[in-house]
């Protein structure tokens, strides 16, 4: 029984991560249905910043404790905001009119571009991720270990997720998202510029995969450039679990994932951690592609 | 004239839908446009809103050409549109899609002012403001349109076929609500429609589109005892 809580507990931690990157697979997907598969490098990228910025914070403010971890934070989420946004202008945007395949087929070079790039800039070796996060125990019996750790996971990405909730369904800036995403020209006819909706909801997703990427840091503190590839594609799975396009699908999508993969890591065999979600993948692509490869809808004139 | 179209042509692909329109709408007025299925008057009212490209002509407003702007900056120009098909937001409230309405206005009080007046408009959209769009009938997302359109504050109002696809009684209504609102707000109205005879009773001006062109145009109370006019698109003999 407690082998089960502390598992649990174990797969929120995991599973509330993979939800704030299934979040910008999702919202990218509602305002442009497309799949943005760069958006687990941009994870990783997340992360690095995370590395460099982290010994800056000593002569600032001492090094680690909470003030360092949530600067560090900000200045990753504000770091791949931008990239998020570079991205989509420079790579999407001269596409928008485009078939969705061919803005598929350039999401994945920009995909290798930020892994190559990675490893040429950063070197392909991992690094050590620093313990920003203080991960003290708060129960450690023979029952149970908890480390505030997991707390500060959980937490963190509950407070992110609710924070997106209030900006997507009681902001402006929110409500014209949930339009563009339901009609680009009606909500042109607002007087709403489309091309800032997007900007601003790559920035949103890329800001969320970056204080994912922080918190993954605290759990694996091991960071290389292909970091993105798994936790992206397992995102990405938890997105299209339950159709994709809806906030808190992705969430239990997410959590889904990470309880399903550290259940299997914990009751079967850690070989089948990653195996799990693949699984779970072509079962989706069997039985419903059409959650993946895009909803068919009537062509919009 | 507040609105000058010159030449307008619009394609899609090989289809010419608009070839060569010419017409002037005058601050004030309500000009109709009536004209058969496919005759291209939608796609000249979307040209206007920049949601459709013109592939030649220039349109002017006050005397700016705005034929190639982006559609979000002519609605700041103080063009909006409800336009075919109303384009409701199926996923936001009817609130929300009142709020998109107003979305470059930041003058709270003043938005607040007009919802309580498109409220007083049509008072069944007070009952539906916190359902779905997608919840709404055809007629109550006709008002919405509208309404939605008016919260933009438009110099220059385009309706397309507000009266498709409602219940006849509604009809009258909308019509009544359309010069209500040119005369009380002094909103001038250019109104597609193909239900000829109620735009030609409310309108002073109308151009009769056929084939992308216009065949004719005139004071409205001319177009409306013209006989070609009269059998063509008034079914009388
Ligand atoms: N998105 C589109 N793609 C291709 N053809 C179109 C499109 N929209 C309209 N058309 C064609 O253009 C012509 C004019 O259409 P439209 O402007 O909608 O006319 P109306 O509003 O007068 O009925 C029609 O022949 C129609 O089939
Ligand atoms: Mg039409």
């Amino acid at each position: 029984m407690s082998e089960l809580l502390q598992q649990i507990i174990n797969g929120v931690s995991m599973g509330s991560i993979y939800a704030l990157i299934a979040l910008g697979y999702t919202m990218v997907y509602g305002i442009l249905r497309f799949i943005n598969f760069a958006h687990g490098d941009v994870f990783m990228i997340g992360a690095f910043v995370g590395f460099f910025v982290a010994p800056l914070m000593v002569p600032l403010v001492g090094g680690s404790g909470l003030a360092a971890a949530v600067i560090i934070m900000l200045v990753s989420m504000a770091a791949c905001a931008l990239l998020g946004v570079t991205i989509e202008k420079l790579a999407y945007r001269p596409l928008r009119s485009r078939p969705k395949l061919t803005v598929l087929i350039t999401a994945i070079g920009v995909s290798l571009f930020l892994e190559y790039g990675g490893q040429l800039v950063f070197g392909p070796d991992p690094k050590p991720f620093p313990a920003l996060i203080p991960s003290t125990m708060i129960v450690n019996s023979s029952f149970l270990v908890l480390s505030s750790n997991s707390l500060v996971v959980i937490g963190t990405a509950l407070g992110l997720m609710l924070l997106l909730r209030y900006i997507v369904f009681h902001t402006r800036m929110g409500t014209a998202m949930r339009a563009v995403s339901f009609d680009h020209r009606a909500a042109s006819l607002m007087g709403i510029n489309i091309d800032s909706v997007i900007s601003f909801t790559f920035a949103l997703g890329s800001a969320l995969a970056a204080a994912a990427a922080i918190l993954y840091g605290s759990i694996y503190p091991s960071i290389n450039p292909l970091m993105g590839l798994f936790p992206g594609l397992k995102a990405f799975v938890a997105a299209v679990l339950g159709g994709i396009g809806n906030l808190y699908v992705a969430v239990i999508g997410g959590l889904i994932i990470g309880l399903l993969e550290t259940l299997v890591t914990g009751y079967i065999s850690p070989i089948y951690r990653d195996a799990i979600s693949f699984a779970v993948l072509i079962l989706i692509l069997l039985f419903r592609p059409s959650g993946i490869l895009g909803r068919h809808e009537a062509e919009k004139v | 004239m507040m609105l000058e179209i010159d030449n307008l042509q619009v394609s899609y692909g090989a289809v010419r839908a608009v070839k060569g329109i010419t017409l002037a709408v005058d601050q004030g007025q309500i000009v109709t446009l009536i004209g058969a299925n496919g005759a291209g008057k939608s796609s000249t009212l979307r040209a206007i809103s920049g949601i459709t490209k013109a592939s030649g002509g220039h349109i002017r407003f006050d005397g700016r050409d705005i034929t190639a702007l982006p559609a979000h900056a002519i609605v700041a120009l103080g063009i909006s549109q409800a336009p075919e098909g109303r384009m409701i937001f199926a996923n936001l409230t009817a609130r929300e899609n009142l709020a998109m309405g107003a979305y470059l206005r930041r003058d709270a009080a003043e938005i607040d002012k007009d919802i309580d007046y498109v409220f007083a408009m049509f008072p069944k959209l007070k009952e539906r403001i916190d359902q779905p769009g997608g919840k709404l009938s055809g007629g109550e997302q006709q008002m919405l349109a509208i309404a939605r359109a008016l919260l933009a504050r438009p110099r220059l109002l385009l309706l397309d076929e507000p009266s498709l696809g409602i219940a006849p009684i509604l009809v009258r209504t909308i019509f009544e609500k359309i010069v209500e609102i040119n005369r009380e707000l002094g909103t001038t109205i250019l109104l597609v429609e193909q239900n000829a005879r109620m735009a030609l009773s409310v309108a002073q001006y109308a151009y009769v589109l056929e084939t992308g062109t216009v065949r004719l145009h005139g004071p409205a109370a001319e177009i409306a005892v013209n006989d070609d006019i009269r059998r063509a698109y008034l079914g009388e003999h």
